[in-house]
């Protein structure tokens, strides 16, 4: 037996199938892509599932034969739930409402950032363990006296309630941004600002010409994961926005009294009424400008580890 | 100019870096004080009181510990689901890790169609919200399609202990939505992975140690500090998630006649509590083992 399995056919099939030193074996790389494929699926599973199902006819939603192919094309459900959602409107409202804070909230993390990198002062670590409660502290400990304030001054449902805490450095998720930051500044090489600053150069121009530009990844990362964050941020935005202005999670929180307002359901028939393919359909509208994004600057997520230099400390 | 030339001499140049540094922060310390310290501290007072809001002013009286009292003795649902939370975070945080870990180590191979790959892994850093898990959870695509539902599944569950069946079954039609939380996660191990020297592979392998050998012997302890980041990061995320029971709950009771500010003022400070308890557990077990691991 022993010598069969020291033929050098039965090595060199040994090799391939368990891999040897220098390259991984067939069956290592059959359960690598079986894995990965199991896994892609269970991330993809739900995305195809509500395409498909927002794809369906009320016929094809009743009939138990229709699983994952709908009988014919139906895009029924799309022009429902794009008049239920006011699509147009919220779709601009979210995203001005997403850009502007996001904008602010780099913008300020990377100053913040920077201060904490570069200088020495007293107080840094008081600074961080508070950076750090700003993360952890739930917003309903926080929110009910800011809605009240924000009410008392009218400016509940303006955009200037979710732009404000954002331009004092207390955005959503602001902490995690201000530590990117000061990830990429602190391994930017001192001797750059040094000879600035034998030239004369002001702090704050040091930090606009060397500092900005060599952590212009830093700026994108942070911007585009601001965005998304915020866009799918609903708790702050209902409470600060409510009566005011309407966002495009927001509408989707409220889709069936929005669509019973718009085909009460007395009078309409039974076909016309709420069902699950609507509901999926404007679940899809609201994370299709997310998905476009994505996989235009997919790179930036994918890469944004090795862009932005976080070190995981 | 005298004044000022006057006033840079009269400091140390390791005053003026401070107090250069304190100008780069000054605008968070504002805000944190404005937007974090001031409500935290007000939330704090409303808790401790019963709270009317009339259209013009806002009316308290005091009602000593009177809310924290209520919402742990007599509220009927507050306990319950305090503790259903506390159940779904032990159970997810170490499946969101192990699983997070996993795909890193893949995503850290080389191989093909691997941009591919990494473009679903993260998908759901972009879609993860709470309206849209909500729709996809109503309509049944959250859970592991169909297995709760299978016979001998609900024979094995009737058969358990009721302190065991709750994770097992949250566990059960949650665990594809618990995947759902692991992006950032799986971003912050490739990025330590990353930081690994290559060398120390290339010994080990001279040295003989086999790739199982590797994983706990290099790898696993490497990634010590990762781990307690993504638990802290896992935990804070489900914690603030705004489809949470508890939250959803301290949310209705604030709007609510019987409830009232003062009240849902005084849940949301029990619910931080239990958080920072869920925090400082996860963390103290973390950091033990790495301390373990890295001897």
């Amino acid at each position: 037996m022993s010598h069969i399995l020291q033929h050098p056919i039965a090595e060199r099939l040994r090799s391939l199938l368990f891999g040897g030193r220098a390259h991984r074996g067939l069956l290592f790389n059959i359960v690598l892509y079986a894995l990965l494929i199991a896994i892609g699926f269970v991330y993809l599973q739900p995305l195809l599932f509500m395409f498909i199902t927002s794809m369906k006819s009320p016929n094809d939603l009743l009939n138990p034969m229709v699983q994952w192919v709908p009988s014919e094309l139906f895009l029924g459900n799309y022009e429902r739930a794009w008049r239920v959602l006011d699509y147009p409107d919220t779709l601009l409202t979210s995203i001005m409402m997403s850009i502007a804070p996001s904008l602010l909230q780099t913008i300020v993390a990377s100053l913040v950032g920077y201060g904490l990198a570069r200088y020495r002062f007293w107080g840094k670590p008081i600074i961080f363990a508070l950076l750090l409660a700003t993360f952890i502290i739930p917003p309903q400990n926080t929110v009910i006296p800011q809605m009240l304030t924000y009410r008392d001054l009218g400016l509940l449902g303006n955009p200037l309630a979710l732009i404000l805490p954002a331009l004092l450095g207390q955005g959503y998720k602001s902490a995690i941004f201000i530590l990117i930051f000061y990830q990429s500044f602190i391994s930017l090489p001192k001797v750059l600002e040094e000879s600035a600053q034998l030239d004369g150069a002001s702090d704050v121009r040091i930090f606009l010409t060397i500092a900005v530009p060599s952590a212009l990844p830093a700026y994108i990362v942070a911007f585009i994961f601001s965005v998304v964050w915020y866009w799918n941020e609903t708790f702050l935005t209902v409470i600060y926005l409510e009566g005011g202005l309407t966002t495009l999670p927001m509408q989707l929180s409220r889709f069936t009294q929005a669509y019973e307002n718009l085909y009460p359901p007395g009078t309409v028939n039974i076909f016309d009424r709420l069902n699950e393919a609507v509901k999926m359909s404007g679940t899809f509208l609201n994370i299709l400008p997310l998905l476009v994004m994505y996989f235009i600057l997919q790179r930036w997520f994918v890469e944004s580890v090795e862009m932005t230099g976080i070190t995981g400390e | 100019m005298t004044m000022r030339r006057l006033f840079r001499r009269g400091i140390s140049l390791r005053a003026r870096e401070a107090l250069h540094g304190y100008a780069f922060i000054l605008i968070w310390i504002v805000g944190f004080s404005i937007f974090t310290l001031l409500p935290l501290i007000q939330t704090f007072f409303y808790s401790l009181n019963q709270v009317t809001v009339t259209a013009s002013s806002i009316n308290l009286s005091f009602v000593e510990w009177g809310n924290y009292t209520r919402a742990l003795f007599t509220d009927p649902n507050f306990i319950e689901l305090l503790i259903g939370y506390t159940i779904e975070t032990l159970v997810s945080v170490p499946i969101v890790l192990i699983f997070a870990m996993i795909i890193a180590l893949f995503l850290n191979l080389k191989f093909k169609f691997k941009d591919l790959f990494r473009v679903i892994f993260f998908l759901p850093i972009v879609i993860t919200s709470g309206p849209v898990i909500r729709e996809l959870t109503a309509q049944g695509a959250a859970s592991a399609p169909g297995i709760a539902d299978l016979p001998a599944v609900v024979d094995f569950l009737t058969q358990l202990p009721r302190a065991l069946r709750t994770p097992v079954e949250y566990l059960l039609t949650s665990f594809i939505l618990i995947l759902w939380f692991s992006g950032v996660q799986i971003l912050i191990y490739l990025a330590s992975l990353q930081k690994i020297d290559k060398s120390i592979y290339e010994a080990a392998a001279i040295d003989g140690a086999s790739g199982w050998e590797q994983f706990w012997k290099i790898i696993l302890p490497s990634l010590s500090t990762a781990t307690i980041v993504n638990a802290v990061y896992t935990i804070v995320t489900l914690s603030h998630f705004s489809e949470n029971q508890v939250i959803r709950h301290i949310y209705d009771q604030t709007y609510d006649v019987q409830g009232g500010i003062g009240y849902a003022s005084a849940m949301a400070f029990i619910y931080f509590a239990v958080m920072i308890l869920l925090l400082g557990i996860v963390y103290f077990f973390l950091v033990q083992w790495a301390k373990r691991s890295g001897q």
